[in-house]
């Protein structure tokens, strides 16, 4: 994207030097780790954080999916199944995929790409890191004691009445975590008002940034509306106020929308980001600039306000009344028109570019796809009439995994293959990686096509025991996510093997546009050894391509 | 784990910042994020109260009469006498007055606390007349709808509890702030921390300010 006054000094001196200083060298001490305040080590403490967590919720699935192969209960008892499905769903949500790009990419990439030492509130974002640990002890503790049994949705009455689970203890977790995303998502926008480099203006900012602010707004805006609501509903089983019991004069569809106030803009927080790293992967891999970078931009910033206008879509079958039904359907259509500018700029950015199907381009290509039908899907599901029939079916439960992991999980791991020689300075095996990108991609649809053909017949959400009809679709379902389940083991091992046996990277090996390529690889603590200045646009590819060719340089 | 730790010469200057209009303008920005937050995090409350009072008007506006006006409009001036100290507070701490800048945190955690005094001894009024209905303790309703009743205690006691607090909450950082005065510190370049912790004392002040009304004073007398 933009071009330094002297992008060969950055460039040219680090190539040779294989073991000069940098952020994961300064400190060994679990001290220096633990108690630092530089980002880049900060997003490697989230990385190992959302993992595991990412391990976790896998292997509650793994049983779900597991006892889905037959029509009876033969693995798990209702009980149990209520409690698996829930620890999935909150843990993927609450502590994987919200953190996940923001806290992991964003914490080591905002800095350096807005050409900054480190983030505004260092000491907070390590805060951040914490709130997050401790939310999450609040929640193992959960687990470990008996489970939770509500669902990821925690509806009221069920949550604050009668469900004799660890309800309290699971939502303070989320309680707590809430506040880490806070405190990141505040970070990032004061980052990015406040300390770009001289001659970086907003619309010279990688699509990632924008992305990132975008999500950083409903951050800070949406969280702590969940946060009240989790709180009414700690009271009402401490206190037994009544705010969401019918009995006491209360009334539980106030939980869903507060609820969904805060829980449908957090979608966005997933999705926002992976379209960011796509924005960044795709001009990289095709040699040019993004078709309508303004339009990408903004039309992350209309997703983000938009998405605070449609929460209501959950609840149309909840006793809403039709007119607000009816607006709210509307408002989830308007949604539609960044998504499809994103889709369509993407696309069309590829026409005439010299394109290469490297690892990440082939998450980046992915996530398009996968992208596309999850969001059409939710254009069905956002129409009053066809919500009545799908609603709470295996349909809903495709086109938000479609949205998720298609979506969230595809832009995370793109990003992740994307920087990773950024961030650990070695080079992954491409082969292998390429692999498991295919393999999570058939895996993937094998797992979510036939629950939207499973949700279409009837077949509900959070049920273990059906007809047997349904058998054939949910043996191919819980096939493909063992496909799915190797995809996603093949990139923790050959990304652990290559921190030690990897090629070590250089500066820029994908010879990318942006200020986190003109740095070496890993960093150096400060970030840059001179404030850079940016004197061009974002994604010159074809300038900065012309330069290597006449200079050599490059790669 | 850039050196942040306060030696007695220490720059005003963090690592991460060229210079201090960026930091200066970094740390407003921050706070003003956060208050942004704040009132999302109050809004669900006053949502919740809005719903709630829709459905019966009455009975809110009844029960609102139990609630003591004497006690809240003192309240009130005294809330807003604080936000008054804290903003001098920061003037003498960016014009390096620091006998000034002692009297006038200490001025604003005495108000502050004389406020939340005043308010628990109001709640310890209520939980008396029996119109405390938290936990199971005793409530007592003579009116039509005792449930509904309830829910506007409920309200009350959520939505004061979380203001009071955040009072609480800023009285433990202007101590924080009152020992770092006492010792010399935050004076002139090192005022920022007086100047944000005074926005967020002026936001709870603005929050108590839409409680008054709502649960004193609509409809109620």
């Amino acid at each position: 994207m933009t071009i330094l006054v002297a992008p060969e000094s950055a460039a040219t001196p680090s190539q040779p030097r294989t073991q000069q200083r940098n952020y994961l060298t300064d400190g060994y001490s679990v001290r220096s780790w633990l108690l630092t305040t530089d980002h880049k080590r900060i997003a490697i403490l989230y990385l190992l954080s959302i993992t595991f967590f990412f391990l976790l919720g896998g292997a509650a699935v793994i049983v779900v999916r597991l006892d889905l192969m037959t029509p009876q209960a033969d693995l798990v008892q209702s009980e149990t199944y209520n409690k698996l499905f829930t620890a999935h769903g909150v843990i993927m949500v609450f502590f994987f995929l919200i953190p996940s790009i923001p806290a992991v990419l964003g914490n080591f990439l905002v800095p350096l790409m807005v050409g900054a030492r480190d983030l505004a509130f260092p000491r907070l974002n390590l805060l951040s890191w914490y709130v997050y640990m401790l939310g999450e002890l609040f929640t193992l503790y959960a687990l470990l004691a008996g489970g939770v049994d509500t669902g990821w949705t925690f509806y009221a009455p069920y949550s604050s009445t009668y469900s004799n689970t660890y309800v309290m203890a699971t939502a303070v977790g989320i309680f707590i975590t809430g506040f880490s995303s806070i405190l990141t998502g505040l970070n990032f926008i004061v980052t990015i008002h406040k300390m770009r480099a001289p001659g970086l203006t907003w619309f010279r900012l990688p699509l990632f940034i924008w992305a990132l602010y975008a999500t950083s707004i409903i951050m800070v805006l949406g969280t702590p509306v969940l946060a009240i609501t989790l709180l009414l509903v700690g009271m009402e089983r401490l206190l037994g106020i009544g705010i969401f019991d019918p009995r006491l004069g209360g009334d539980p569809i106030l939980f869903q929308h507060l609820f969904w106030f805060y829980s449908h803009p957090a979608v966005y927080i997933m999705i926002l980001p992976s379209m960011g790293v796509v924005s960044e992967i795709i001009p990289c891999y095709c040699r040019k600039r993004p078709f309508g970078y303004a339009f990408i931009g903004f039309s992350s910033v209309a997703i983000a306000v938009f998405s605070f206008l449609v929460w209501g879509h959950h609840l149309f079958v909840s006793g809403q009344s039709i007119y607000a039904g009816m607006v709210f359907s509307m408002l989830s259509y308007l949604v539609a028109i960044p998504s499809a500018v994103k889709v369509f700029n993407w696309t069309a950015s590829l026409h005439k570019g010299s394109i290469s199907f490297d690892t990440p381009m082939l998450y980046a290509l992915g996530f398009v796809g996968l992208f596309t039908m999850g969001g059409l899907t939710g254009l069905f599901v956002a129409a009053l009439a066809v919500d009545v029939h799908v609603h709470d079916t295996y349909f809903i439960v495709a086109h938000f995994h479609y949205i998720m992991v298609g979506g969230a999980v595809m832009g995370y791991l793109g990003g992740i293959h994307f920087w990773w020689p950024k961030m650990t300075g070695r080079i992954y095996p491409e082969g292998w990686a390429r692999l498991s990108a295919i393999l999570i991609f058939v895996g993937f649809n094998l797992t979510f096509f036939p629950q939207y053909i499973l949700g279409y017949l009837g077949m509900p959400r959070r049920y273990h025991v059906y007809p047997p009809e349904f058998q054939v679709l949910n043996v191919m379902s819980s096939a493909g996510a063992s496909i799915l389940g190797m995809g996603y083991f093949f990139p923790l091992t050959y990304l652990s093997w290559s921190l030690y046996f990897g090629k070590r990277a250089s500066p820029n090996p994908w010879r990318a546009t942006g200020l986190e390529w003109q740095t070496s690889s890993p960093p150096p603590t400060e970030n840059f050894s001179e404030t850079p200045v940016v004197l061009d646009e974002a994604y010159d590819y074809h300038r900065f391509d012309s330069l290597a060719a006449t200079e050599g340089g490059g790669k | 784990m850039i050196g942040e730790t306060p030696t007695p010469t220490v720059s005003a200057l963090a690592h991460q910042f060229d210079d201090l209009t960026q930091q200066n303008e970094a740390d407003d920005l921050g706070m003003w994020l956060f208050l942004s937050t704040e009132l999302m995090f109050f809004g669900g409350l006053f949502l919740a109260y809005t719903v709630y009072r829709r459905q019966d008007e009455a009975t809110f506006a009844a029960a609102s009469q139990e609630l003591d006006l004497f006690w809240g409009t003192l309240n009130t001036a005294i809330l807003l006498t604080s936000s008054l100290t804290v903003a001098l507070a920061t003037h003498a701490a960016e014009s390096r007055q620091r006998q000034q800048l002692i009297g006038l945190l200490t001025a604003t955690i005495g108000l502050g606390s004389l406020f939340v005094s005043i308010k628990f001894m109001e709640y310890h009024q209520k939980y008396v007349h029996g119109l405390m209905p938290l936990g199971g303790l005793p409530f007592h309703w003579d009116g039509p709808s005792p449930a509904h009743a309830a829910l506007f205690f409920d309200l009350y006691f959520l939505m004061t509890g979380v203001h009071a607090l955040h009072m609480l909450i800023g009285l433990v950082i202007l101590l924080v702030l009152l020992v770092k005065a006492i010792r010399g510190g935050l004076l002139g370049d090192h005022a920022a921390p007086v100047r944000v912790t005074g926005l967020y004392w002026h936001f709870v002040d603005v929050v108590w300010v839409f409680l008054f009304p709502m649960l004193y004073l609509i409809g109620a007398r």
